[in-house]
């Protein structure tokens, strides 16, 4: 899968985690949370939607590569092969 | 063949209806069992004629604009996958505390209780000031805290009696399972939730909030069966590992999430403890009279939308000695949140009840009581509407034993035992409380309970 095919997939997910956000100016290399109102609790839920969508695991461990759009569609693009 | 699922949940009160969406969205085969016919629990609504009535909480607290970062509000809404605007909030105008001395004014604009302080209390706004402050800092959620009273705490910054108990007096009926007092982690909610955030009441009343609930359930997947109770829980070596329901049928699961309270639950993991083998049952219950006027509360010559009476020196929040006490209410004027959408003037007025003296009333005395409280109510709402001459077209009590009997709660209790577990963990591995008695408060606590709880228990391990 293609680099923007699993951006694409991040940005549904966010979109459905964080349902009043508004998402069309969100920069990939800046911090998620530092323009969204994400809290702990919300990261967890964009993993759990990732495994329950597409059968991704993201052990805890790996949490910060989740921390802005770029490093998320780094980390999970392989996941995806 | 025994039936099983992941997780069961008892009772479909907010807590569990919002536990039950969290485990169902995330894949979780959940059950919940209601005993009543509807769900909303402590919080519901009922009709008669083409009146729709809410009982339970009179508003909506932690109310917060749309996009207001890092509120309890829009973290719950987050949580369930409900957008902010499904709920239409309409917020209060604003609210009094009215004791014999004085009044203080509070809004959803907290700088006008800032205010009130400081031309009320001059000698005390510095004090206040720096108890908001520390209360800014102060993680009132973790689970974690220890239970310390607020009393001891605010007494600490603020000196003038009168003041403490103007502060205390609307917290306390809107939460407190304590007599007086309450712990310091809940008087820190219920200050954020109240003074901070304020009061709103979502478009169509309690039953907005509970239709949208049965909907995200339904879109979950999540079994809901209404009239269907818990007789028993059945444990096996310390653990619990199902429910008979009052069908008798015994369902199994993995985990158990209770919203009955903690010696409800405790019951039903046995029922021959007794009475002082149980976690304490709470001591605070309420009656509560509803009346429709033809004409609305600004026509009669009140704009505020929740008045906290008290007309002692002291504000004596405790289980009367009789039937009520007259002498502090709370009375709510729903037509005084933004959009008036109702079609007449309604009054809800609440009073602190003794359960036992209600309990042992015979059928003809019982509603001759009903009626004095209807008559006290009026004598208590006239105080506040100078233009009303008493009269309405619609009336309606409810006593401690109403509420009993809707809610489970043993003894009526609203705010559940002083033995709360905050962790939400009992003497029985796999079974979990939820709800009032883990220790959040209020529409928007209970159902931050359900998610925390949910989220803790039924998705991180």
């Amino acid at each position: 899968m293609e680099a923007v095919e699993v951006r694409n997939i991040v940005l549904e997910i966010i979109e459905d985690v964080a349902l009043d956000e508004d998402l069309t100016n969100l920069k990939d290399e800046v911090s998620l949370r530092d323009q969204l109102d994400l809290d702990s609790m919300d990261f967890l839920d964009i993993v759990m939607e990732l495994k329950k969508r597409h059968k991704i695991e993201v052990p805890q461990e790996d949490y910060p590569q989740l921390a802005t759009m770029q490093s998320c569609v780094e980390y999970l693009t392989p996941k995806f092969q | 063949m025994t039936q099983k699922y992941d997780v069961i949940i008892i009772g479909a009160g907010m807590s569990a209806m919002a536990a039950g969406i969290r485990l169902a969205h995330y894949g979780k085969k959940t059950l919940i069992l209601e005993k009543h016919f509807i769900s909303g629990g402590l919080n519901s609504y009922y009709q008669r004629g083409k009146r729709k009535f809410d009982v339970g909480l009179h508003a909506l607290t932690n109310f917060c604009g749309p996009r207001e970062k890092r509120k309890p509000l829009t973290k719950l809404l987050k949580q369930l996958r409900i957008p902010y605007d499904t709920f239409e909030l309409q917020e209060q105008s604003h609210s009094l505390i009215s004791f014999p001395e004085r009044t203080m004014k509070f809004s959803n604009d907290f700088n006008e209780l800032v205010e009130e302080v400081a031309q009320n209390f001059p000698h005390e706004i510095d004090g206040f000031s720096k108890l908001v402050s520390y209360m800014e800092e102060y993680n009132e959620v973790a689970l974690d805290n220890e239970t310390i009273m607020a009393k001891d705490v605010v007494s600490k910054y603020i000196k003038d009696s009168l003041l403490i108990e103007m502060i205390f007096c609307p917290l306390l009926i809107y939460g407190s399972a304590w007599e007086d007092d309450m712990d310091f982690s809940q008087f820190v909610i219920m200050f954020k939730s109240i003074y901070l955030e304020g009061f709103s009441r979502p478009k169509g009343g309690v039953r907005t909030i509970i239709d949208t609930l049965l909907k995200r359930l339904e879109e979950s997947e999540c079994e809901v069966r209404f009239r269907c109770g818990v007789e028993k829980i059945i444990t096996k070596d310390g653990k619990a590992i199902g429910v008979l329901t009052t069908k008798g049928e015994e369902i199994h699961a993995d985990k158990i999430l209770s919203s009955a309270g903690n010696p409800e639950t405790m019951k039903l993991v046995n029922n021959d403890l007794s009475q002082d083998q149980l976690p304490a049952i709470g001591k605070l219950s309420f009656t509560e009279t509803i009346l429709c006027t033809d004409q609305r509360p600004k026509e009669l010559g009140q704009d505020a939308t929740i008045i906290f009476y008290n007309n002692r020196d002291k504000y004596s929040y405790r289980r009367p000695e009789t039937l009520i006490d007259n002498r502090s209410s709370v009375i709510c004027l729903p037509n005084n949140f933004s959009n008036d959408e109702l079609d007449e003037g309604w009054i809800r007025l609440t009073m602190m009840a003794n359960y036992p003296k209600w309990k042992e009333l015979e059928r003809n005395v019982y509603l001759e009581q009903k009626n004095i409280v209807l008559e006290e109510s009026i004598e208590i709402a006239k105080k506040f509407l100078p233009n009303w001459d008493g009269s309405f077209q619609f009336k309606d009590v409810f006593s401690p034993t109403t509420i009993e009997r809707y809610t489970g709660h043993f003894q009526g209790t609203v705010y559940g035992s002083t033995d709360k577990k905050r962790d939400g963990k009992t003497e029985y591995e796999n079974l979990y409380l939820i709800g009032t008695d883990q220790g959040f408060l209020g529409i928007v606590g209970s159902m931050l309970s359900g998610v925390s709880m949910a989220n803790l228990y039924g998705l991180m391990d």
